[in-house]
C-alpha cells in the first residue's frame, strides 16, 4: 500500500561512514534461533559498520538479548550465519571471538580485585606483565578509576562497577563490544550522565558498539542507528531521527515516543499532498511516496507537533479541529493536554511551558474550548 | 505490650535451651562421677578419663572413624561436585531426570535399606570377583561415599544455580578456555560450597551407625559402633567421658566457625560502607 519512504536527507549528518563498498564489520545473515517450539529470533538480517554505536531496542522477550548472545557465541543460531570482519563465526567458540561483552549485571569476578578482573582477559592472550600493567593503567584512566585498582567489586558503588565492567570488556580492544542493558542497573540521574560518558568513551576508542536496551530514550541518545525488534524480527532499522520522525508503521510510531493515530482513506492525490478522510475530518498530509487514490492508510501525529490555542489560528489551515480540554498533566517543563473532540476521540497534545503561569496571557485550563492545528508536513503516513 | 511479648519469648527460649542442653550437661557431669554405676553419684573424679586413655580399642575406633570420614568426605566432594555440575551446567541430556532422581534417592532412602542393599552388594561382589576379601575400612568408606555424595551434590547444585552462568560466560568471553574457566572461576566460586559439602560428608560419616554396622566386618569398629555395642550392656562411665571429649571437640569447631562467620559479616559491612563512600 505504502512504499518505504526514502532515507531523509538529514540522517547523513551523524554517524560514521556507511560506504556501500566497505565490507560491514558485522553481517547477520538470515539468523534464526529456536528454543523448542519458541522462535526467539526469526530470520533477521543486519549489517553493522565499523565505528557504529548500534542499538537493539525492544520490549522484554523480543529476542534482542538472544541475538546479542549469539554474537558473543553463547548461543548457536538454529540457522543462518554471523560474519564478523569477514570471518564466519559458526564454529568459533566465545573464547576465540573478536568480541567482548559487558553483562547486564556486570558479572565482575567477586573473588578478584578490580585490577585482576581487568587483567584476566589480557592474561588469556599471553601479554607480558609490563604490557598488562600499562594497559590496565590506560583503561582505568579512561574510566576514571585509577585509585580503585586494589578494591574488590563488593567495595564499589553501582556506577563504579559499571565502569569496571566496561574497562574489562574494552581492555582487550575487541572489534565488537556487546553491551547488554549497560545502564539498566543505575538510577535515573546517574544513567543520564553515564549515557554521555559511554558515548565519549566510544568516540575515543573507536570500537564498534552493539547495545541492547529496552529504554528508548537511552537508545535515542546513544546510538548512531537503532534496530527496533518485536517478536524476534526487526520492525525498522534507522537513525534515531528516521525512527522517530519517519516511523514505518503504527507499532514503531507508538513504541517510540507517543502518537495520535487515525485510520483514513485517501480521497485526493496531488504532486506532494494527499487528502485523507478520517473519523474526525479531512486532512492534508504532505508526502513523498507513491500512494494511490482510495487506499486505506494510517496517519500518526506526535503530541508535540500539534499547536494548541484558544483563538482560531490566523493562518487558515486545513488541519484544524475544535476541542475541549479534558485533562492536563503538568510535567514542569511541558504539559500534556488531553483534548476531547466532538466525536469523543481524545487527542494528546504536548506543549512546552515557556512562560511561568503567573505571567501567562492565554492560560489554558480545564473545560476550555481550544483549537488544535498542525502543519501538513507534521503528520506521518504509516504502513499497517 | 512489647515487654510482655519479650518476656514470653525469653521464657520460651529458656525452655527450649533447657530441653536441648540439660541432657548434655548431665552427661558431662556424670563423666566426672567416681562411681562405676552411672546413676549413683560417687563424688568428682577424672578416673574414667584415665580408663579411656588406656583402652586401645577406643583409640582404634576413633582413628578408624576419622580415617573413613576424611577419605569419604574427599571422594564424596569430588563425585558430588561432578554430579552437581552435570545436573546444572550440562543443559538437557538423555536421562537427566532419571539421573537427578537417582542422585537424591539416598537422601530419602531408609538407612536400613541402604545398609542392607550395600551388604548384599558386597557379598555378591566377593562371590563373583573375590573382592572385597574382608569387610571393614574399604566397604564402610564405599558405603559412606554412596550416600554422602548425594548431600554434596545437592549443596553444589544449589550453589551453582545461585551463581548463575554469567561469571563463567564472562570468563569465556574474555578468552578463557573451558579448563581455565573451571579452575579460575567455577572452582573458586564454588569454594564455600565445596567446604560445606566436605564438612557435611565428614560429619555424616562420623555419625553413621546403621549403615556402617551392616557393611562392617569382624574387628573393624567405628566409634559409633563401639559406643553402641558397649552401651547395649548397660550405661558405662568411660563412655560418658568419651562423649564429653567429643562434645568438647564439636564445641571448639562450632566456635571457630562462628568466629569466621562473624569476621566475614564484619568484612561485608565494611565493603558496603566503602562502596557508599563518595569518591576520593
Amino acid at each position: 500500500m505504502v512504499n518505504k519512504p526514502p532515507a531523509p536527507e538529514q540522517s547523513k549528518e551523524q554517524g560514521p561512514s556507511q560506504d556501500a563498498d566497505q565490507e560491514p564489520l558485522l553481517q547477520i545473515r538470515a539468523v534464526t534461533k529456536k528454543f523448542g517450539d519458541f522462535t526467539a529470533v526469526n530470520d533477521v538480517n543486519l549489517d553493522i559498520h565499523k565505528g557504529e554505536l548500534f542499538c537493539l531496542l525492544g520490549g522484554s522477550g523480543c529476542g534482542k538479548t538472544t541475538l546479542l548472545r549469539m554474537l558473543a557465541g553463547f548461543e548457536a543460531p538454529s540457522s543462518g550465519k554471523i560474519i564478523i570482519d569477514g570471518k564466519d563465526m559458526s564454529d568459533v567458540p566465545p573464547y576465540q571471538r573478536p568480541t567482548n561483552m559487558m553483562f547486564q549485571n556486570y558479572a565482575l569476578f567477586p573473588h578478584m580485585s578490580v585490577e585482576k578482573n581487568i587483567s584476566f582477559g589480557l592474561q588469556q592472550d599471553g601479554f607480558s606483565k609490563s604490557e598488562i600493567s600499562d594497559r590496565i593503567d590506560d583503561i582505568l584512566r579512561l574510566v576514571e578509576l585509577q585509585d580503585y585498582k586494589k578494591r574488590r567489586p563488593q567495595q564499589l558503588s553501582g556506577g563504579q562497577r559499571q565502569r569496571v565492567a566496561l574497562a574489562r570488556a574494552l581492555v582487550k580492544e575487541p572489534k565488537l563490544l556487546l553491551l547488554d542493558e549497560p545502564l539498566g542497573a543505575l538510577d535515573k540521574k546517574l544513567r543520564e550522565q553515564t549515557q554521555f560518558e559511554l558515548m565519549n568513551i566510544q568516540d575515543k576508542v573507536g570500537v564498534t558498539f552493539v547495545v541492547v536496551t529496552h529504554d528508548q530514550e537511552e537508545a535515542m541518545t546513544l546510538s548512531t542507528r537503532i534496530a527496533v525488534m518485536d517478536q524476534g524480527k526487526f520492525v525498522q532499522i534507522g537513525t534515531p531521527t528516521e525512527i522517530y520522525e519517519f516511523p514505518e508503521n503504527r507499532f514503531i510510531a507508538d513504541f517510540i515516543g507517543s502518537a495520535n493515530i487515525f485510520e483514513g482513506k485517501v480521497i485526493e492525490t496531488s504532486a506532494n499532498h494527499l487528502r485523507i478522510k478520517t473519523e474526525i475530518g479531512h486532512f492534508d498530509v504532505e508526502h513523498n511516496i507513491e500512494v494511490s487514490k482510495g487506499s486505506h492508510v494510517y496517519i500518526g501525529l506526535r503530541p508535540e507537533k500539534i499547536h494548541l490555542s484558544k483563538q482560531a489560528p490566523e493562518k487558515k489551515t486545513e488541519n484544524q479541529i475544535l476541542g475541549v480540554i479534558d485533562d492536563i498533566g503538568y510535567l514542569g517543563n511541558t504539559s500534556r493536554y488531553k483534548v476531547r473532540l466532538e466525536n469523543g476521540r481524545i487527542i494528546d497534545v504536548t506543549a512546552p511551558n515557556q512562560v511561568r503561569p503567573k505571567n501567562r496571557t492565554h492560560h489554558i485550563t480545564w473545560e476550555d474550548n481550544v483549537y488544535i492545528h498542525w502543519d501538513a508536513s507534521s503528520s506521518m503516513l504509516l504502513n499497517k | 505490650m512489647h515487654r510482655e511479648r519479650s518476656r514470653f519469648l525469653s521464657i520460651m527460649l529458656f525452655v527450649g535451651f533447657t530441653f536441648l542442653y540439660v541432657p548434655i550437661i548431665l552427661l558431662i557431669i556424670y563423666s566426672f562421677n567416681y562411681s562405676k554405676l552411672v546413676p549413683v553419684w560417687g563424688g568428682w573424679s577424672t578416673r574414667w578419663y584415665g580408663v579411656l586413655f588406656e583402652s586401645p580399642d577406643v583409640w582404634d575406633a576413633v582413628l578408624l572413624s576419622l580415617k573413613i570420614a576424611v577419605v569419604n568426605a574427599t571422594f564424596a566432594t569430588i563425585l558430588g561436585t561432578l554430579a552437581g555440575l552435570a545436573m546444572v551446567r550440562f543443559g538437557r541430556f538423555r536421562g537427566r531426570t532419571l539421573f537427578g532422581g537417582m542422585l537424591v534417592a539416598p537422601l530419602v532412602m531408609p538407612e536400613v535399606i541402604t545398609g542392607l542393599s550395600l551388604l548384599v552388594f558386597f557379598i555378591s561382589l566377593k562371590q563373583l570377583f573375590g573382592w572385597p576379601t574382608e569387610r571393614g575400612f574399604t566397604t564402610i568408606t564405599i558405603a559412606h561415599i554412596t550416600f554422602s555424595l548425594a548431600y554434596v551434590a545437592v549443596i553444589i547444585q544449589a550453589r551453582l544455580t545461585g551463581m548463575g552462568n554469567n561469571l563463567e560466560e564472562a570468563a569465556a568471553d574474555l578468552g578463557a578456555k573451558p579448563f581455565k574457566v573451571m579452575t579460575k572461576i567455577t572452582i573458586p566460586m564454588l569454594a564455600p560450597g565445596l567446604l560445606s559439602g566436605w564438612l557435611l560428608a565428614f560429619t555424616l560419616s562420623l555419625d553413621d551407625l546403621v549403615i556402617a554396622s551392616f557393611v562392617t566386618g569382624p574387628g573393624s569398629n567405628t566409634l559409633p559402633i563401639l559406643i553402641f555395642s558397649r552401651i547395649r550392656l548397660g550405661l558405662r562411665p568411660d563412655i560418658n567421658a568419651l562423649a564429653t571429649i567429643i562434645i568438647l571437640f564439636v564445641a571448639v569447631l562450632v566456635a571457630i566457625a562462628a568466629v569466621i562467620l562473624f569476621k566475614q559479616q564484619k568484612r561485608d559491612l565494611l565493603d558496603q560502607k566503602m562502596a557508599r563512600m563518595p569518591e576520593v
